[in-house]
């Protein structure tokens, strides 16, 4: 989690703050907080002019920084856009409000696939409506590997959780999300144990995967492998599946050479979902019902996936999708390769404080 | 931090006079007093200053009442509000604490305060090797800031007088541009392809480039670069004001220069070398940015520490905690070594 970006999100706020009290009076607005690298923006310019509400989109790059921003209270943000195992706790601290459905018509367009499954969550959906969805795999860089090691097995986990392996890659450099929710299910499913494990003693056993692997990784960071991994600083990065795309799709324009792969490891991997929700203290939720409406258009949310190349909850929009959106089984994956795949739920606080030490011990070393 | 008669400002012979009147019954009794009288005929200015002077608070002492106003607003309250949040507990909830007080029913408070989070802090050894780690890099480069500022204030205050200003401005002048874009610059300077890399393999003085980004070094260079000003300032209003006669004196009794400024400026200028380690090393214990943008996973500083009991555990109470004891950490030591300078200047004195 870029930590920049909370100082940078805060002044930005800061800004925003200000004028919104005497400018709501005049005209309509409505307060968008979402995660960077989200979004076509000329969205937001055509929803401006269809419905003459003025857009103010935030940005961050870590759940963390979202939820503190929530529990706080008085965000001054309409929609927000949590993960789902967030969402599920934010909702258990009264965070948000129930949506409206009478002001939600374009409800129906929704996939029954991923509906299913936020409801674990969010029980019956009534919080929330999904974004984007995709998977915490790795993206490499198939030059590089292959020359240093031509056998290496990029289909399975042992490139990132095999010390033996990884440590070939240690000198063209490796990245790893910084979000010890996704790392430590990945490592107990990597050595066969239960990626939702709540129990402390489980989760004690990624430690030592992590521990054996720390040598060989260079940075912690969740959003600067996207220029890190087309530029060729790093050859190998654990993260989520649209910004590995991305960054593929950088490395194309900038037609350096560089042939960068997403992979979903045949072990599984973790499925996580996005959320649209309205806080309880929202300032305008007429205007953010509105909002999130127009987002569930077909034609909208398409063009939104087919820019950031994540796959979407929406069922409708899909005959819009570009045919490297929806025939990449990267991001659409068949049926049976989203049965391989995981999901977690959120962490007691306890057992979160035992995450969150792991986590440290193992960026930290102490 | 530092003292009033620490800091003085360049333009003493003025000011000297100037505060005097300020003070003076005599000045309140001229124009001010006018104004005063007039403002009387208005009857809220009557209703208030009536109120004021009840409660023993008249124009002195509403002048003194300000600064005092502006901490407990500003520095007091919210460190209360800490120490509340310090003795609750984590809940799931908006906010993610316990109260402290609640009312029970039959008109009673119930006070709930929890020292669990204290006691954690002692369990667990990394908040002790945080703090350690924090001093630790504070104080080197405090150390460091000392060593590279003394000479610049030195020279800057021993300039003709024309320059002063010029080399004042070059001193001020990085603070027009904002602190993050200024340490993100040293990114580009520190990494294995920067600037600094580029220049040493050029002029041959290495081959492999060295890998400086991401280590203890890249902050402690990023904590004097950041914080030099704090220590060049007070020491130049120090040195500047010298009596330099002192040094003709010792020149004239024999001495060498190099052993007239260990026993002439060096002492003279501890005021200035105490307010500027001060003001360098407290912000740097508690730094946040310099560490997580140039240090590495392994740096270890109380600053990111609090940050992740804040934002991954969501842990307000404990990270309240581990604020507090930061700042008794500082406080403590701060006080006992004024303590000790005031004895000793009245002992010398």
């Amino acid at each position: 989690m870029n930590r920049l970006s909370l100082l940078a999100s805060a002044f930005a706020v800061a800004a925003l703050a200000l004028p919104s009290g005497a400018a709501q009076a005049q005209s309509k607005v409505v307060h968008v907080y979402n995660w960077s690298d989200y979004i076509d923006e000329t969205i937001l310019e055509d929803f401006e002019k269809e419905t003459g509400i003025k857009v103010v989109y935030d940005v961050y790059d870590s759940n963390d920084v979202l939820e503190t921003k929530l529990l706080t209270g008085n965000s001054g943000y309409d929609v927000v856009v949590p993960s789902g195992t967030f969402l599920a706790r934010q909702i258990q601290a009264g965070v948000y409000q129930k949506l409206d459905r009478s002001k939600l018509p374009n409800l129906p367009n929704m996939w029954g696939v991923v509906t299913d499954r936020t409801a674990k969550y969010d029980p019956g959906n009534a919080y929330s409506v999904n974004y984007m969805w995709g998977t915490t795999g790795f993206g490499y860089n198939e030059d590089m590997i292959l020359e240093r090691m031509p056998d290496a097995p990029v289909d399975s986990w042992r490139m990132i959780f095999d010390p033996d392996v990884v440590s070939k890659f240690a000198d063209c450099g490796v990245h790893v999300l910084d979000a010890s929710d996704e790392l430590i299910p990945a490592a107990l499913n990597y050595i066969g144990e239960d990626p939702d494990s709540q129990d402390p003693d489980v989760i004690r056993k990624a430690e030592d995967v992590l521990m054996a692997i720390r040598p060989h990784i260079l940075k912690f960071h969740s959003s600067e492998y996207v220029n890190a991994l087309p530029n060729g600083d790093i050859c190998l990065a654990l993260g989520w599946s649209g910004d590995v795309l991305q960054a593929r799709d950088r490395a194309a324009e900038a037609d350096n050479n560089i042939k960068i792969n997403y992979v979903v490891p045949k072990e599984g991997a973790l499925m996580w979902f996005d959320q649209m929700a309205i806080p309880k203290d929202a300032p305008h939720p007429e205007e953010a019902h509105i909002f999130v409406n127009y987002i569930m258009r077909p034609e909208v949310m398409a063009k939104a996936s087919n820019v950031v190349y994540y796959a979407n909850g929406n069922k409708a929009s899909q005959e819009f999708l570009n045919e490297d959106v929806i025939g990449d089984l990267a991001i659409y994956p068949t049926p049976e390769a989203v049965a391989s795949l995981y999901t977690t739920t959120p962490y007691a606080p306890r057992v979160q404080r035992v995450v969150t030490r792991l986590w440290t011990k193992v960026k930290s070393g102490q | 931090m530092s003292k009033p008669e620490d800091s003085p400002s360049q333009g003493t012979p003025s000011q000297g006079p100037k505060v005097a009147y300020m003070s003076g019954r005599d000045a309140t009794a001229g124009g001010l007093a006018g104004v005063h009288q007039r403002l009387l005929l208005i009857p809220p200015y009557r209703l208030l200053a009536a109120l004021l002077r009840r409660i023993g608070l008249t124009g002195h002492g509403l002048v003194i009442a300000v600064p005092y106003l502006w901490l407990l607003a500003f520095f007091l309250a919210p460190f209360l509000i800490v120490l509340k949040i310090s003795f609750a507990e984590v809940i799931i909830a908006q906010p993610p604490y316990t109260p402290l007080f609640e009312f029970v029913e039959d008109g009673f408070i119930s006070i709930k305060a929890s020292l669990e989070n204290y006691l954690f802090l002692l369990e667990d050894s990394l908040y002790w090797k945080s703090y350690l780690s924090s001093l630790r890099i504070a104080l080197i480069s405090t150390a460091l800031a000392l060593l590279l500022g003394y000479p610049i204030a030195y020279a800057m205050a021993r300039a003709p007088k024309r320059w002063r200003f010029a080399l004042l401005m070059m001193v001020i002048l990085p603070f027009w541009t904002s602190f993050l874009i200024r340490v993100y610059a040293w990114i580009g300077i520190l990494k294995k392809e920067g600037l600094l890399n580029l220049a040493l393999i050029e002029l041959g003085l290495i081959s492999e480039p060295l890998t400086i980004l991401n280590t203890d070094i890249a902050v402690f260079i990023g904590i004097v670069y950041s914080y030099l000003p704090f220590m060049v300032l007070p020491l130049y209003a120090n040195l500047e004001k010298m009596d330099l006669s002192l040094l003709e004196a010792a020149a004239d009794l024999g001495c060498r220069p190099a052993k007239a400024f260990w026993v002439i400026t060096v002492p003279q200028s501890i005021p200035g070398i105490i307010a500027g380690c001060f003001l360098v090393f407290i912000p740097a214990v508690g730094e946040f940015v310099i560490p997580d943008l140039l240090g590495g996973s392994e740096t270890l500083m109380i600053g990111k520490t609090l940050w992740s009991e804040f934002f991954n555990n969501r842990d307000w109470p404990l990270s309240s905690a581990v604020a507090v004891v930061l700042l008794l950490v500082l406080v403590i030591p701060i006080v006992l070594f004024q303590r000790m300078q005031e004895r000793s200047a009245q002992a010398g004195g």
